[in-house]
């Protein structure tokens, strides 16, 4: 008994050398009242280094017109902000959030020490947010990471060039190089030229196997070791119930994975992957951090628009739905009887596809030769012969238009 | 009571571009305190310019639609039920667009 007294009030004072040491064992031997009660195994050690970090410090009071509800760390009346509905004063969230996003890459060994990493960054508030604290937890956390902006200009008038000067902005505010590929240069059509060919339905499905690959050219120039994209947990969710609602079983397996295509030329990370879109949003704007803020024009035809409107609803009635959805996604298991697509290279352009040509040579392809339709539309993939929806002419039998399976990353 | 109203993140298009309100609603006939859902129906009334279905969904802003009053989430005061009094910073931002 006496060396469990010893040695809980050494583990008072040995906090902060036993959190690195072994960070599960600490809070198994800290089991004092006044942690905050949270679902979440990471939200709750954010939250209480942060709490053992301001007990060393000295709180000062700040006195507002009106008080709000006590902060849940500091519990001092300060006009808080809300994270999962539990309140935070504005320091609190700041630091809640940053080291939540700080667990996130090292539990699931985001980032090796030297890597040179792109951030995906479109000059919305996703990419500016990541990269504002990316290279925040790079200075404060010696991750030795060298970072880069990498934007994709897919040559929407009154949209992407509006996004483009904000990500020239950024450059300068956060001091890392730029480098800007567009759909022009790479694949010699713009959206807007697309648009005007395909009429407004399925552009997204153009624009998306573009950016993709258009991702993974500029990285390669770029020469870095991984991309690191803003998608957040509210994107994540909307992908997990756009897949069920297409029967896309081969995308399901793959869409909950923080780290993608490590198989493939550069692998993709989503150090965002379980922070609320909400959260993004707050923290961007109290740290009066400079994003762009326009919906792209041929959105609103988007199909993820009703998955999205449906997440929206849901986060409104119960906010924690969305990590389960994210959850489910991650524990479905594939039936064995179900054929899934297998990984080759296109032979056309040698990215990697399970078809004999990559979906994006399919998509230019067609819009080569005046077929807009060709590789839009459903087929069931090898398991089924059905082919449906597209309209091919003769010539077209030897481009493989079943559904490509390996594209999303 | 005079307030100042904010929109971000594009709901400013709504307003025509207008950022910063500042503004001086009057109550209900009758009503002791203005809440947030009377709020609503007045900037609906005289704010919002074009495309309404964007902000408001029935009685309540659209899912997706941000409110900070004094830098307070309004989730955490009571929602529409929040009391606001006389020079209350209101900020409406929509999370609804890419990132």
């Amino acid at each position: 008994m006496k060396q469990n007294k010893l040695y809980f009030i050494f583990s008072k004072l040995h906090i902060s050398i036993k959190k690195k040491k072994n960070p599960k064992g600490w809070f198994l031997f800290n089991s004092q009242p006044n942690y905050i009660y949270v679902e979440d195994f990471q939200k709750r050690r954010a939250e209480t280094i942060v709490l053992e970090k301001l007990k060393w410090k000295k709180a000062r009071r700040r006195s507002r017109r009106r008080p709000g509800p006590a902060c849940a760390v500091t519990a001092i009346r300060e006009g808080p902000l809300s994270k999962d509905l539990k309140p935070y004063s504005r320091e609190c969230f700041y630091e809640v959030f940053e080291e939540e996003i700080h667990q996130v890459i090292v539990e699931n060994q985001l980032f090796k020490p030297g890597e040179r990493v792109a951030i995906g960054a479109s000059g919305g508030k996703d990419s500016t947010v990541l990269a504002y604290v990316l290279s925040e937890l790079n200075r404060r956390h010696n991750y030795g990471l060298d970072l880069f902006l990498l934007s994709v200009d897919e040559g929407i008038t009154g949209y992407r060039d509006d996004s483009l000067e904000t990500v020239k902005r950024n450059e300068i505010q956060y001091g890392l190089p730029l480098k800007i590929v567009s759909y022009k240069d790479l694949y010699g059509w713009t959206m807007d030229e697309i648009v005007k060919m395909i009429g407004l339905k399925n552009n997204c499905t153009f624009c998306g196997v573009f950016r993709r690959q258009a991702l993974d050219r500029g990285a390669a120039l770029l020469k870095v070791d991984k991309v690191a994209t803003g998608h957040n947990a509210d994107d994540i969710a909307e992908t997990v119930l756009l897949n069920i609602l297409r029967g896309d079983i081969a995308r399901l397996s793959r869409c909950t994975s923080i780290v993608t295509g490590e198989d493939g030329p550069i692998p993709r990370c989503k150090p965002f992957k379980y922070t609320y879109e909400k959260e993004i949003v707050m923290y961007a704007y109290f740290k009066r951090l400079d994003y762009f803020s326009t919906e792209c024009i041929y959105s609103p035809n988007a199909y993820r628009g009703f998955a999205r409107e449906f997440i929206k609803d849901l986060e409104r009635i119960r906010p924690r739905a969305i990590l389960d959805i994210i959850q489910s996604g991650e524990d479905f298991r594939i039936s064995t009887f179900t054929k899934m697509p297998e990984q080759g290279t296109c032979e056309r352009c040698g990215y990697i596809s399970s078809q004999k040509w990559c979906k994006a040579c399919v998509l230019l392809e067609g819009l080569n030769r005046g077929l807009p339709k060709l590789g839009i539309g459903r087929s069931r993939g090898p398991n089924n012969d059905r082919k449906k929806g597209t309209k091919e002419t003769n010539g077209a039998k030897s481009i493989e238009s079943k559904q490509c399976g390996t594209l999303d990353f | 009571m005079q307030l100042t109203l904010e929109f971000g993140g594009g709901l400013e298009l709504l307003c025509d571009s207008v950022k910063v309100h500042n503004v001086n609603v009057d109550m209900a006939k009758g009503a002791e305190k203005l809440i947030m859902k009377d709020l609503l129906g007045w900037v609906h009334t005289n704010l919002i310019k074009e495309r309404p279905e964007m902000f408001m969904k029935g009685d309540t802003v659209r899912p997706g639609v941000l409110v900070l009053v004094n830098d307070c989430d309004w989730e955490l005061s009571g929602q529409l039920d929040t009391t606001l009094e006389e020079k209350d910073v209101v900020v409406f931002i929509s999370t609804l667009h890419g990132g």
